[in-house]
C-alpha cells in the first residue's frame, strides 16, 4: 500500500506548476503580508475562525484560501483550532441571537494582543438580515471590531489584502 | 390505501396553487394523510406553518404525485404528525417555535429553532409573545454503566458552520448522537414577508451559500410557477449551467474533504485545485465566483458569452484530465476505503422512511433526482444517469459523488453544445391577486422545496424554504451509531449538511 501511495505521489502531477507564483499581484501581496507579519508579531499569525450566522458563502472563501492558489500558510499565516491560540478572530455572518454568546466566549478566550477581522457584508451590518427577531446586528455589535473586509462574500485575494491591510495597520500601532 | 390523487379529490382544492395541487382538508383527511405517511406509502416533502395553519407536502412515489395538504387550525393546534413520522418532529418543533401552532401529542416539548435568545415567542404568530422561552435545554436522558458524554459545539474546530452534537459513548464507540441546531436561525422567512421579489429573492439566494445557484432557481422557478410565467429557452439552459457548476464544486470540495478527514491529503490538495478552477470559471463566465444573484425569477442577469463558454470548455477539459487519477486513487488507497467502507451506515429503511435527498438518499437506494422524478427544463430534454447504490456507508456516498460529477460534465458539454440563442429574461406579469407557488430543485446536497404566497404586486406574502438537510441531520445521529467517535468527522463530512439552510 504504501508502494502504491508512492507510485502515486510521484507519478501524478496533476497540480499546475505552481499557479499562484505565476500571480504577481498575490506574490507581491503574500511577501509584503510576511514581512509585515514578523515586523508586528515577530512570528507567524494564527487565526481563529468564527462562524456567526453565516450562510457559509465566507467560509467557502476562506477555504479557499488554504488551496495551492492561495497558500495562505507560505505567508506565515495559518488557521488554528482553539482561540487560545489565536492571534487574529475572523468573523464571518451577521451574529445571530443564538450565536451571540458563543462568539462572546471565543473572543473573551483569546489571549491579547488580538484582533478581529469581520469578513463579508452581513458582518458590517447584519446585511441583508439585519433587523430580524433573530439577528443581534453586525460583528461590532457584540464585540470590538478592527477591520472589515466587504464582499458577499469576498474573494480569497480580498480577504488576504483585508488581513494585509490589519497587519500594517497594527505595526503602525506598536511604532 | 388510496393514493394522494384520491385523498385530494376529498379536500378543497386552493385556486390558484401550481404546479402542483394543494387542497384544504378536515382533520379526518389530515389524520388519514399522517396514516399513509406512517405506513410508508408515502413520503413527507415538508411541513409548514402559518399563523393559524399547517401545511405538508407530499410524494405518492407510486405515480409520482406531488401535493400540499394544508389544515386550517384558528386555535392554533393541530394533530401531530410527528407523533406518527418522526421525520416530521423537527419541521413541527421549528413551525411550533416560530408561529406558535402546537402540534398535538408531539412527544418532544423542547425548542427547535429557539434558544430563548429571541426577546419574544413565536416571532412569527400573528400576536408573537413578548415573553421568550426558557434558555434552558434539556438532552435525552441516559442510562447505563460506563458511558460519558462529550459536548462538541457549537463553535467547532475547523471552518465549519456552528452546531452543536452532543456524543455518549461507551468507550470508543457512540452509543448516540444528539445534535442540537438553530444557532445559525437568521430569521429569514420573517424578513421574507412583505419583502418585494428583488429583496426576498436575495435573502432565498443567501440561504445556504454552498447551494446559491440552487436556492436561487428554487426561488425564481416558485415565483414563475405562481405567476404563470415561463422563462427563454437559453435563461433555462444558463441556469442548468450555473447548476452543475455549482454541484461540481461542491462534490469536489466534500470529495477531497472526506478523504482529508481520513488524514488523506493528497487527493483533498488536487480537488481543491480542481474546485477553485470551477469557481475562476464561473468568475469568468457569469460575473462572480458563486453565481450569487444571477438567477433571478423570470430569468438569468448574466450571459457567459463566447469567453465564459470558452473558459468552461477549457474547466471540463481539465477536470476530465485530472479526476480520473484521483478517482482510480480513491479506489486503490486500501488505507482509505478501510476507513470509508462500512462506516456510517445509513439503512435503507431509514432511507426510505426519512426521504432524504441527494447523494444520502441515493447511497442507501433510493433512486429520486427532481430532475429525473419531476423533471424541469431544460433536464427533460438531456441525457444523463442517476446513480444509485445499496451500501449506505462513507465510501456509498463518495462514489455517488464521484459519478455525479461525471454526469454533470457531461450535462455540461451537452448544454454549451445546445445554448439556445435568444432572450434571458422576461418581464414577469402582476399578479391581481394572491397565488401561490411551490418548486422543487434538485441542489448539490438534494431537492430544495420552496412553497410561496404572492400578494397582489408581486409581494412575498409568506416564503417557505425546506433545506434537503432536514430529512438528513436525523439520519446522522442514527448513522454514528456503533462508530468510534474519532469516525464521527469522516461521516459527519460524508453527510455534509447545511447548518444554514436548515436553520434559516
Ligand atoms: S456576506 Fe454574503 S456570503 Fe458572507 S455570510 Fe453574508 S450572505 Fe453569506
Amino acid at each position: 500500500m504504501r508502494k502504491l501511495l508512492f507510485q502515486s505521489l510521484v507519478q501524478m502531477s496533476l497540480t499546475e506548476p505552481a499557479p499562484a507564483a505565476d500571480d504577481a499581484a498575490l506574490a507581491e501581496l503574500g511577501a509584503a503580508l510576511a514581512n509585515v507579519a514578523r515586523r508586528s508579531l515577530g512570528r507567524s499569525l494564527s487565526i481563529r475562525e468564527v462562524d456567526a450566522g453565516s450562510c457559509n458563502g465566507c467560509e467557502l472563501e476562506i477555504h479557499a484560501l488554504a488551496n495551492a492558489y492561495y497558500d495562505l500558510e507560505r505567508f506565515g499565516l495559518r488557521f488554528v483550532a482553539s482561540p487560545r491560540h489565536a492571534d487574529v478572530l475572523l468573523v464571518t455572518g451577521p451574529v445571530t441571537k443564538n450565536m451571540r454568546m458563543a462568539l462572546e466566549r471565543t473572543y473573551n478566550a483569546t489571549p491579547n494582543p488580538k484582533w478581529v477581522v469581520a469578513v463579508g457584508d452581513c458582518a458590517r451590518d447584519g446585511g441583508c438580515f439585519a433587523g430580524s427577531y433573530a439577528v443581534a446586528g453586525g460583528v461590532s455589535a457584540v464585540v470590538p471590531v478592527d477591520l472589515h473586509i466587504p464582499g458577499c462574500p469576498p474573494p480569497p485575494l480580498q480577504i488576504l489584502r483585508g488581513l494585509l491591510a490589519l497587519l500594517q495597520t497594527a505595526a503602525t500601532a506598536k511604532g | 390505501m388510496a393514493g394522494l390523487n384520491e385523498l385530494l379529490r376529498k379536500g378543497d382544492i386552493a385556486a390558484n396553487h401550481r404546479p402542483w395541487p394543494r387542497a384544504r382538508v378536515t382533520a379526518e383527511i389530515w389524520q388519514e394523510a399522517i396514516a399513509a405517511l406512517a405506513g410508508g406509502q408515502w413520503q413527507l416533502l415538508g411541513l409548514w406553518g402559518e399563523p393559524d395553519r399547517v401545511h405538508m407536502a407530499l410524494r405518492d412515489e407510486s405515480d409520482e404525485t406531488i401535493a400540499v395538504v394544508s389544515l386550517d387550525c384558528p386555535a392554533r393546534r393541530y394533530p401531530s404528525v410527528g407523533l406518527h413520522h418522526p421525520p416530521a418532529l423537527r419541521l413541527e418543533r421549528a413551525a411550533r417555535d416560530l408561529f406558535g401552532i402546537e402540534p398535538v401529542g408531539l412527544p418532544d416539548p423542547r425548542g427547535w429553532l429557539d434558544h430563548g435568545n429571541w426577546d419574544v415567542r413565536h416571532p412569527l404568530a400573528t400576536a408573537p409573545d413578548p415573553a421568550p422561552i426558557d434558555k434552558a435545554y434539556t438532552f435525552l436522558p441516559i442510562e447505563g454503566d460506563g458511558l460519558h458524554q462529550i459536548p462538541v459545539g457549537p463553535v467547532h474546530a475547523g471552518i465549519i458552520e456552528p452546531g452543536h452534537f452532543r456524543f455518549t459513548a461507551n468507550g470508543e464507540t457512540v452509543v448516540r448522537l444528539e445534535q442540537r441546531l438553530g444557532y445559525v436561525h437568521k430569521g429569514i422567512e420573517g424578513l421574507m414577508a412583505g419583502a418585494t421579489l428583488e429583496a426576498a429573492g436575495k435573502l432565498a439566494a443567501r440561504t445556504s451559500g454552498d447551494s446559491t445557484v440552487a436556492y436561487g432557481l428554487g426561488f425564481a422557478r416558485a415565483v414563475e410557477a405562481a405567476l404563470g410565467a415561463d422563462v427563454p429557452p437559453r435563461a433555462a439552459s444558463l441556469r442548468a449551467l450555473m447548476a452543475e457548476l455549482e454541484r461540481i464544486a461542491n462534490h469536489l470540495g466534500d470529495f477531497g474533504a472526506i478523504c482529508n478527514d481520513a488524514s488523506f491529503a493528497l487527493i483533498h490538495a488536487h480537488c481543491a485545485v480542481l474546485r477553485e478552477k470551477v469557481l475562476r470559471a464561473a468568475q469568468t463566465a457569469f460575473g462572480h465566483r458563486l453565481m450569487r444573484d444571477c438567477i433571478v425569477p423570470g430569468g438569468v442577469t448574466a450571459d457567459p458569452g463566447s469567453e465564459g463558454v470558452a473558459a468552461i470548455r477549457t474547466l471540463l477539459a481539465d477536470i476530465k484530465a485530472l479526476f480520473p487519477a484521483l478517482v482510480e486513487l480513491y479506489d486503490n488507497t486500501a488505507s482509505l476505503q478501510d476507513r470509508t467502507v462500512t462506516t456510517g451506515t445509513v439503512k435503507p429503511h431509514l432511507a426510505r422512511q426519512y426521504a432524504p435527498g441527494g447523494y444520502i438518499g441515493r447511497a442507501s437506494g433510493r433512486a429520486f433526482d427532481v430532475r429525473r422524478n419531476l423533471a424541469y427544463a431544460p433536464y427533460d430534454k438531456l441525457g444523463f444517469e442517476v446513480p444509485v447504490l445499496d451500501a449506505g456507508d462513507v465510501n456509498a456516498r463518495v462514489w455517488i459523488r464521484i459519478r455525479e460529477i461525471e454526469q454533470s460534465l457531461a450535462l455540461i458539454a451537452q448544454l454549451l453544445d445546445g445554448l439556445p440563442q435568444g432572450p434571458l429574461r422576461i418581464d414577469l406579469p402582476q399578479a391581481s391577486g394572491p397565488c401561490e407557488g411551490m418548486s422543487l430543485v434538485e441542489g448539490f446536497r438534494g431537492d430544495i422545496l420552496i412553497w410561496l404566497r404572492l400578494d397582489a404586486g408581486n409581494r412575498v406574502a409568506r416564503c417557505h424554504l425546506r433545506d434537503p438537510s432536514w430529512f438528513q441531520w436525523p439520519l446522522l445521529e442514527a448513522a454514528i451509531e456503533d462508530n468510534i467517535v474519532a469516525d464521527f468527522p469522516l461521516c459527519n463530512k460524508s453527510f455534509n449538511c447545511s447548518y444554514s439552510g436548515h436553520d434559516l
